[in-house]
């Protein structure tokens, strides 16, 4: 400090109030962008689960995401793996795939092939199986399970209960 | 103040204020270009021109268009194409000129490869050139999500996930990006402000920064010969035309310049009247479904062979190599470790081979990135991927082997 001039102080000083300013602006343009309140307190959606039939996908809709809804007949319940197993959710004694229809690659909506019982996703090639899990990459993990909550034989999504708690702390879905 | 005389003309009006002959000086009659360029030379002007009827033909759309997920869809493909006298042919004259464009940054970027004109105090002109087709890239990635269409929607939905970062699953940064969980009202909004305002500022001022690049260095020519420009102009100005090696930019060989550009709009304006379908996607003329996904997704031809690098991959591999082919041409002056800024063909055979066999990779991952991802198309992209990457890797080994010519 000693040795600099008036000037270089004034361009100091100059450059002081230009930084304080400058984050501030910067923290305000990144709040700007950020998701409404009303966008982020979008609502939940329930399904009344006695409605499907076994083997037919049903695309329903939650915060704008497609979520595929898939009722398990007893042969593909007796054909699981234990990774597919896990992914089941139950309600009322019947099993379900419950799944968000984006693939976790790039996110586009994989199609369904009923007679095959598995998922492609065209965009890049993508294949699930009927449970979900990934069968054929560049997918890296199975498809996403929404936070929901069983209540009788209505499944709410967006609560979170203790059956997909478990799921999240296992790791089978993020 | 300085020193004013009353004027003799209105032209020396407005030099006494103004010095316009000086600058005409400068940038025109005394900015020197070499004799021995050709036309491909030309492309820089062919993308000025390019640029400038993106932006006339976006001021007219930007009348009727209007950016809201309701109405955005039909404000295109009803109000402009055909409710609003000649709005299709702003709506054609746009869409061909966004496809055309790359096709002549193409041209432009290989010309530059293939003389070695990115190197010898020629960094800067590459590296703002790169930004230049940074820049371009988002703004036909926003205009594209503009008319609201199956296309824009998921190719909005896909480019935005690849923010993601793979198994960083940095989804807030996605969400950021969008204003919303999926694309929505505020992803139109804040991407119709990139294509219309942000962006198109930036390109002005890389334009700017690309030109004053050239200023020092000036252009490079066909021979890669190191030309003293104060001394050919000299001879130029004492009446030597004939044994300098260089001549005025304007208007001699601006002259050169828009014989190719004319012949060039002869070709854009047959594109635009006979043959625009290639530039207009059909799927995006269904409005977007946030519930379906058409059946093949794929960018715009010139984002293929970038596509085609990340396809084969697994989804962080995948993520890798997509940010390597994006990245890794900006580093092409400092990559190239030959002490020669010539042409490709005179530099032995080891720098040959390599042009030749990355302009045709590029053409293959191209036509790879466009057919569905089946066999044996996935395979051939694979291998053509991996063999960028090498190409890539072994060039500053190839090219410090090359001896000085
Ligand atoms: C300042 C200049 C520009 C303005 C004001 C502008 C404005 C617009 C507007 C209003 C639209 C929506 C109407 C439509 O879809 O046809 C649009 C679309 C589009 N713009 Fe631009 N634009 C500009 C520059 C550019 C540039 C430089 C590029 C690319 C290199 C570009 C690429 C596109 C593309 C690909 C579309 C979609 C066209 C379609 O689907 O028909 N624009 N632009
Ligand atoms: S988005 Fe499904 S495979 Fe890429």
């Amino acid at each position: 400090m000693r040795d600099s001039s008036r000037r270089g102080f004034m361009g100091k000083a100059f450059g002081a109030v230009a930084g304080v300013g400058a984050v501030a602006s910067l923290f305000a343009m990144k709040k700007t962008w950020d998701p409404l309140p009303s966008v982020k307190a979008a609502g939940f959606t329930t399904l009344d689960m006695s409605a499907y039939n076994e083997n037919e996908l049903i695309t329903e809709k939650w915060r704008g995401k497609p979520i595929f809804v898939l009722k398990k007949s007893a042969e593909m319940i007796a054909s699981q793996t234990p990774v597919q197993q896990e992914r089941d959710v139950i309600v009322d004694g019947s099993h379900y795939m419950v799944a968000i229809g984006l693939c976790t690659h790039l996110g586009c909506i994989p199609a369904y092939n009923t007679d095959k019982k598995d998922f492609l996703c065209a965009c890049h090639g993508g294949q699930f199986d009927f449970s979900g899990a990934v069968a054929k990459v560049p997918p890296p993990r199975g498809l996403d399970i929404p936070p929901f909550k069983v209540d009788g034989n209505k499944l709410v999504l967006g609560e979170v209960g203790p059956e997909y708690t478990k799921m999240k702390e296992s790791g089978i879905t993020l | 103040m300085a020193k004013f005389t009353k004027a003799t003309s209105i032209k020396d009006w407005i030099n006494q204020r103004l010095a316009i002959e000086k600058v005409e000086k400068v940038m025109g009659s005394e900015y020197w270009i070499p004799k021995n360029i050709n036309f491909l030379w030309a492309m820089g002007m062919v993308l000025v021109i390019t640029f400038v009827l993106l932006l006339v033909s976006g001021i007219f759309l930007l009348m009727y268009y209007q950016p809201n997920i309701d109405t955005a869809f039909y404000s295109v493909n009803y109000t402009i194409m055909r409710d609003v006298d000649f709005g299709w042919l702003w709506r054609h004259i746009h869409g061909v000129a966004a496809s055309v464009v790359f096709l002549i940054i193409y041209i432009h970027m290989f010309t530059g490869i293939y003389y070695g004109s990115y190197k010898k105090g020629r960094e800067m002109i590459w590296l703002s050139g790169m930004l230049l087709l940074v820049a371009f890239s988002a703004e036909a990635f926003s205009g594209y999500i503009l008319p609201w269409g199956q296309m824009s929607y998921w190719a909005g939905m896909v480019i935005t996930n690849l923010f993601s970062g793979g198994s960083l699953h940095a989804d807030g940064l996605v969400e950021w990006i969008r204003g919303d969980y999926v694309p929505a009202q505020a992803f139109l909004s804040r991407f119709f402000m990139l294509h219309v305002l942000l962006i198109p500022l930036a390109i002005l001022g890389l334009i700017g920064l690309h030109f004053a690049a050239l200023r020092i260095p000036h252009v490079n020519n066909q021979d890669g010969e190191e030309i003293d420009f104060d001394a050919e102009s000299k001879k130029y100005l004492d009446g030597d035309k004939k044994g300098s090696k260089v001549i005025r930019f304007a208007n001699d060989f601006m002259s050169k310049d828009m014989m190719v550009a004319g012949i060039y709009l002869v070709f854009f304006f047959y594109l635009v009247f006979y043959n625009y379908g290639f530039a207009m996607d059909p799927v995006n003329f269904d409005p977007a479904d946030g519930l379906k996904t058409p059946a093949h997704i794929y960018p715009e031809w010139y984002f293929l062979w970038s596509y085609e690098i990340l396809r084969p991959f697994s989804i962080d591999i995948g993520l890798i190599a997509f940010a390597f082919a994006q990245g890794i041409f900006l580093g092409l002056p400092f990559l190239d470790r030959s002490p020669n800024a010539i042409a490709a063909n005179r530099r032995g055979p080891a720098f040959m081979i390599w042009f030749w066999l990355m302009l045709t990779n590029m053409i293959v991952l191209t036509a790879m990135g466009k057919l569905p991802p089946e066999d044996p198309y996935s395979t051939i992209g694979y291998w053509a991927a991996i063999l960028f990457i090498v190409q890539w890797l072994a060039l500053p080994i190839i090219t410090s082997y090359e001896k000085k010519v």
